[in-house]
């Protein structure tokens, strides 16, 4: 019953502020869980309990509102983040398909991570690049009038960006 | 009231009632899946759908509020198409497993598959929800194949319990019932109350001990009243099919226990203990013939003969061969009159002293006070009362006239502020705790005085955490801002009250800072306390009663009493709520949770040494008289006999030579055990009835088998002072027999030898007890077994016509007016100092009671916490070096203990606790005796100097 010591996370300085910022406010779970994945591109379990601690949200119900919305990764996402825009247009040309090209391609499952853990696939809403239909965000950027192909060439250089680094930094 | 026509019937109800509620008590059935009674409505299932005038679409009728006017109908052709489409769907993703599922006959599901006529679904979905059986602890199995999703279990989880341990996970096909990150039920914050379990209406939350053993129509069902804590919870035991009468002897077990429904006092909710926590009753170490002392059997020359083995009902008890040889009733009857007799004609009745029960019912109570008073002629009984509210009795009687709840537990919910102090409410009383829960989701504030960051708190508005000792500093700066702020209650202390401007000066100095100073409390919390309490201000939401000032009530219980200062700090709580005028209404009033399931009835039918049964006076010359005649005796003792602790100390003194003990377990629960069993050791005889062989018994030189409350009839008086019927459910084991009719016969036996005649000891029945009580008790003067419904009747209750009183003082108080009490504020016996830097403070846990003899024999409850601990805060643990579950010694002036650190914040720095359930690291070998509260006499049992330490780093000093 009692809290051990070891299972509680430490908040870093600017989130532990941004909790206390938001302690008593409506809606406030969602705002920190945001903030959370943006510090750690995920939401780690300890920081999660220590954020229900702290915000006296049930544990149970944090967890709910993780599961509810897909935005939050519960998992460290893959190196390189690829969004595939599911909105209107993109999706009326192809984007579906994209996706699961892309999930069969790199064998991962949409929402998840790569075995090796270079990619992470994600299906998110209208990204505002209509005119790019489809289009798809890798690492924040956009690339737009994808093909199957444009997809798996544009992939590559992004694998063989990280082989250099890798070859790179073992020379090193 | 407004009007409303359901199904063309015009129906008169409350505003704000649902259409649904409306309906269903008006005999109009409507389907319904995620509805249940006691939980807010969601209107999640979409199965109460109803067409009302004025609506396009059909509304649910859960969360439909009734309008005047409104026109309702719950029965077209429409309706039941949609009805039968969302059954249609849940079976489309249901396993059809109703002819091996252990739920069937009481699946919501399945009843109203069979009322739409559906043999299987329609749809050929693939089932797209993954199943998961969640079987990681031996309460209960979570089986999410089951699951319909109607969210009553994370409802009534959130609602009622306020454990918030289970939420819904995931969305759309994926949703499911999680646990945070789907960790094990028992790392979970789960208190395994199993209230997810009773309001679930298919088998996606089983109780573990019921699969495979039968159907549920085939369950014989028998109700009573739970044998743990002072809530007095009816429990519905269902009871293995047809066992009876196919074995020799009769045979009855109990397959499964749930809430009744719609009990007086926990609606159908139960805690872990009430639940699963009744198996102690077939374990195999219950006793079950009376035994006798093997040193005092050869002195008394008893032969084979006379204890010879039956073979119905072999010798049970582990270990007792060893030290007792078994004897028939008539037998050890023979003895222990033979010895009493012979004690008293030498040493006169006041060598006598006897211990009553808390634990047994108001008739054994009362058949043994009689016995010790009209048989053996002395006041010398007393019960572990004395150990709990003894300073509550003594303290209200003295404020109000009359020491018991003020209030109704069921009105708790409807307090606007819930002060509680000295009370680790969910863990000790859990089903008040699902009160206050209840309070506080719908707005009240609460605020909590308690030196440990008990679970209550966690729902609390504001938590005062005073170091050990010093709350009353904190209660009277409290009453000091509510005069300087004149938020006091002027009418009602004119009409109502006397002493109030004594009482004033002796606060007028105790400002918050002087308080702060003393307990650690910061002076802004206590003055925001003393404005929440006094103005009953809530948090949200409005008030139920609408008056000028929201109410208040004050619950309390051990951690103020068990003081040295107790009768004092009871009386503080008094005088708060006097001047705030928070009583004598609904949900307002000051109120002691009693620990024990009977504490209150033994205390009401006097066993206690200074008053009768009804609290009639010993030395009262005309509460004398009317017991005698009651009793047909030419007089009674006079003089007020010893107490629990007095008695020891007589015991040891050699004044008392003989003690008679019905089912207590002093060598557990009384301070300073080391004490007690010298004491108990030293005495020329003892005799324990008991269902165990418990710590106490073992030092006995008789031994009765005693009866378990599972297996008993009678009455239990809970902590709202309502009588309530027990059920014999069980058969009790071997030889063992109820207490009343035991020491009848004893009464009867003794009175004969002494040539006392006239004396009744014929009792056919406990019924026939009560008659007898209703007699000679004014407050149970209108109580009769025959009038106890399942709604039992509160007391006072002095005529058979009176139907018995919820609240206490409406109108004047028992003593007519209300009497302020001008108290000094005073620390605790035993400080701290440089040898014994730490507080300890002791209590009970969640899943074990009092000394543990019916819960450590429990297996799941054993299993959730098996071993004792002491809890200790982590700045400190990290100072001494502990580690979570690794040894730690705990040693006072009075002995020592080792036990396991549970390291984290519930205890402030510089305050350890310990449960006082365990055994082998009894707290009580720590407590204290010497200083006892001058008028109730209770120990400290709260509070005393220790030291900690650990061995670990002791033998790694010894080993470099």
């Amino acid at each position: 019953m009692s809290v051990a010591i070891e299972n509680r996370a430490e908040l870093s300085k600017e989130l532990a502020a941004f909790v206390e910022e938001w302690r008593n406010k409506p809606g406030n779970l969602i705002m920190v869980l945001h903030k959370i994945q943006e510090e750690y591109g995920y939401v780690p379990e300890p920081v999660a309990r220590e954020v229900a601690r702290r915000l006296r949200v049930p544990e149970a119900q944090v967890f709910g509102v993780l599961t509810f919305y897909n935005f939050f990764n519960l998992e460290p996402p893959g190196k390189h983040r690829i969004a595939v825009c599911m909105g209107t247009a993109c999706y009326l040309k192809g984007g579906g398909s994209i996706l699961e090209d892309l999930s069969e391609y790199l064998n991962v499952p949409i929402n998840g991570v790569t075995a090796d853990k270079q990619f992470s696939l994600q299906a998110v809403r209208c990204i505002g690049c209509c005119g790019l239909a489809p289009a798809v965000l890798i690492d924040g950027e956009v690339v737009g009038k994808l093909t199957k192909e444009k997809m798996r060439e544009t992939l590559k250089k992004y694998r063989e960006n990280t082989q250099e680094a890798l070859v790179t930094s073992q020379a090193l | 009231m407004i009007t409303i026509t359901i199904d063309g019937k015009k129906l008169q109800v409350a505003p704000g009632t649902s259409v649904l509620a409306a309906a269903l008590d008006a005999g109009i059935d409507i389907p319904r899946l995620c509805y249940h009674k006691h939980l807010l409505p969601t209107g999640h299932c979409r199965l109460c759908v109803v067409d009302v005038v004025g609506f396009h679409e059909p509304q649910p009728a859960c969360t439909l509020a009734a309008k005047d006017g409104l026109v309702v109908s719950t029965r077209n052709e429409e309706l039941y198409k949609r009805r039968k489409m969302i059954i249609d769907m849940l079976l489309s993703d249901h396993p059809m497993n109703c002819t091996v599922c252990d739920k069937s006959g009481a699946c919501s599901l399945q009843k109203y598959a069979y009322d739409f006529g559906m043999k299987e679904t329609t749809l050929n979905f693939e089932c797209a929800r993954e199943g998961f059986k969640q079987d990681d602890n031996p309460f209960l199995l979570r089986d999410h194949q089951y699951c319909i999703l109607c969210g009553r279990c994370t409802r009534v989880c959130d609602e009622v319990v306020g454990a918030d341990a289970i939420e819904f996970s995931g969305r759309g096909f994926e949703s499911h019932i999680a646990t945070p990150f789907n960790e094990a039920m028992s790392e979970s914050a789960c208190v395994f109350c199993g209230s997810c379990v009773q309001v679930c209406p298919t088998a996606a939350l089983m109780p573990k001990v019921r699969l495979g053993r039968g159907r549920e129509w085939e369950f014989p069902r028998i109700d009573s009243v739970c044998g743990y804590c002072g809530v007095g919870c009816r429990v519905q035991y269902a009871l293995k099919p047809g066992v009876e009468g196919g074995m020799p002897n009769g045979h009855r077990e109990i397959v499964y226990a749930q809430g009744y429904k719609d009990a007086a006092v926990n609606d159908e909710f139960l805690c872990t203990k009430g639940r699963y926590g009744w198996d102690f009753a077939s374990n195999k170490e219950r006793l079950t013939r009376p035994l006798v002392r093997k040193d005092l059997a050869k002195q008394l020359g008893l032969s084979d003969e006379d204890w010879a083995p039956d073979e119905a009902s072999p010798l049970q008890t582990k270990g007792a061969e060893k030290n007792f040889i078994p004897v028939a009733w008539d037998k050890a009857l023979e003895i222990i009159t033979d010895k009493l007799v012979e004690t008293i004609e030498q040493n006169g009745p006041d060598s006598v002293a006897g211990l009553a029960s808390a634990r047994c019912t108001n008739e054994d109570n009362y058949v043994f006070q009689k016995v010790m008073r009209a048989a053996i002629g002395t006041n010398n009984v007393d019960h572990c009362a004395r150990l709990c509210h003894a300073s509550t009795v003594a303290g209200l009687a003295q404020a109000f006239g009359s020491g018991a709840m003020t209030n109704g537990i069921k009105e708790v919910r409807d307090a606007d502020c819930v002060f509680i102090t000295g009370s680790n409410t969910s863990e000790a009383h859990p089903v008040i705790g699902y009160e206050v829960v209840r309070a506080v989701k719908q707005g009240a504030s609460l605020v909590v005085v308690d030196p440990r960051r008990v679970p209550i708190t966690e729902h609390a508005r504001l938590h005062l955490q005073p170091t050990p000792g010093t709350d009353i500093f904190v209660f009277m700066a409290m009453m000091h801002v509510i005069l300087r702020e004149d938020w006091i209650d002027k009418s009602f202390i004119s009409k109502r009250t006397e002493g109030f401007d004594e009482f004033k000066a002796s606060v007028s100095e105790l400002t918050p800072e002087i308080a702060a100073e003393k307990s650690g409390v910061a002076a802004a919390d206590i003055e925001l306390a003393a404005r929440l309490y006094a103005l009953g201000e809530r948090r949200s939401g409005v008030s139920k009663y609408g008056d000028d000032r929201g109410r208040s009530t004050i619950l309390y219980s051990m951690g103020i009493t068990q003081r040295s200062n107790g009768t004092n700090l009871v009386m503080t709580l008094a005088n708060l709520a006097m001047m705030a005028g928070h009583l004598g209404k609904r949900s307002s009033g000051v109120n002691p949770l009693r620990g024990q399931s009977n504490v209150q009835g033994a205390c009401d039918l006097g066993a206690l040494p200074n008053v009768f049964p009804g609290y009639q006076k010993v030395a009262d010359e005309d509460a004398r008289a009317k017991v005698a005649k009651v009793w047909k005796v030419p007089s009674l003792p006079d003089q007020a006999g010893l107490t629990v602790v007095e008695q020891m100390r007589a015991v040891e003194a050699g004044d008392v030579k003989a003690l008679l003990i019905m089912g207590e377990n002093p060598m557990m629960s009384d301070p300073n055990i080391n004490h007690v069993e010298k004491a108990l050791r030293s005495a020329a005889f003892v005799v324990v009835s008991e269902i165990f062989l418990s710590e106490t018994a073992q030092l006995a030189h008789v031994v009765l088998p005693a009866a378990s409350s599972l297996e008993k009839d009678g009455t239990f008086t809970n902590t709202e002072r309502r009588v309530q019927k027990l059920n014999k459910v069980l058969h009790a084991p071997g030889e063992s027999r109820e207490d009343y009719l035991v020491y009848a016969e004893l009464g009867r036996r003794i009175c004969k030898r002494l040539k006392k005649t006239g004396i009744n000891w014929n009792f056919a029945s406990t019924a026939a007890v009560m008659n007898e009580i209703s007699a000679a008790a004014p407050q149970y003067g209108g109580i009769s077994h025959e009038r106890l419904g399942p709604e039992g009747l509160t007391w006072p209750c002095p005529t058979a016509d009176h139907p018995g009183t919820p609240i206490l003082h409406t109108e004047k108080f028992t003593r007519g007016k209300g009497k302020f009490y001008a108290g000094e504020p005073s620390l605790p016996a035993e400080l701290t100092d440089a040898e014994y830097p730490f507080v300890l403070t002791t209590g009970r846990m969640l899943y074990h009671y009092h000394t543990g003899t019916m819960t450590r024999r429990s297996h799941p409850l054993s299993w959730k916490e098996p071993k004792g601990y002491v809890e200790i805060n982590e700045a400190d643990a990290e100072r001494l070096g502990l580690t979570e579950d690794k040894p730690v010694v705990i040693e006072s002036r009075r002995g020592r203990i080792r036990t396991r650190a549970r390291i984290g914040e519930r205890v402030a720095e510089g305050v350890v606790f310990v449960p006082f359930h365990y055994r082998e690291a009894a707290a009580n070998l720590l407590t204290q005796d010497e200083a006892l509260d001058p008028v109730a006499k209770i120990p400290e049992l709260k509070v005393c100097a220790v030291r900690v330490e650990n061995p670990a780093a002791k033998s790694a000093k010894t080993a470099s």
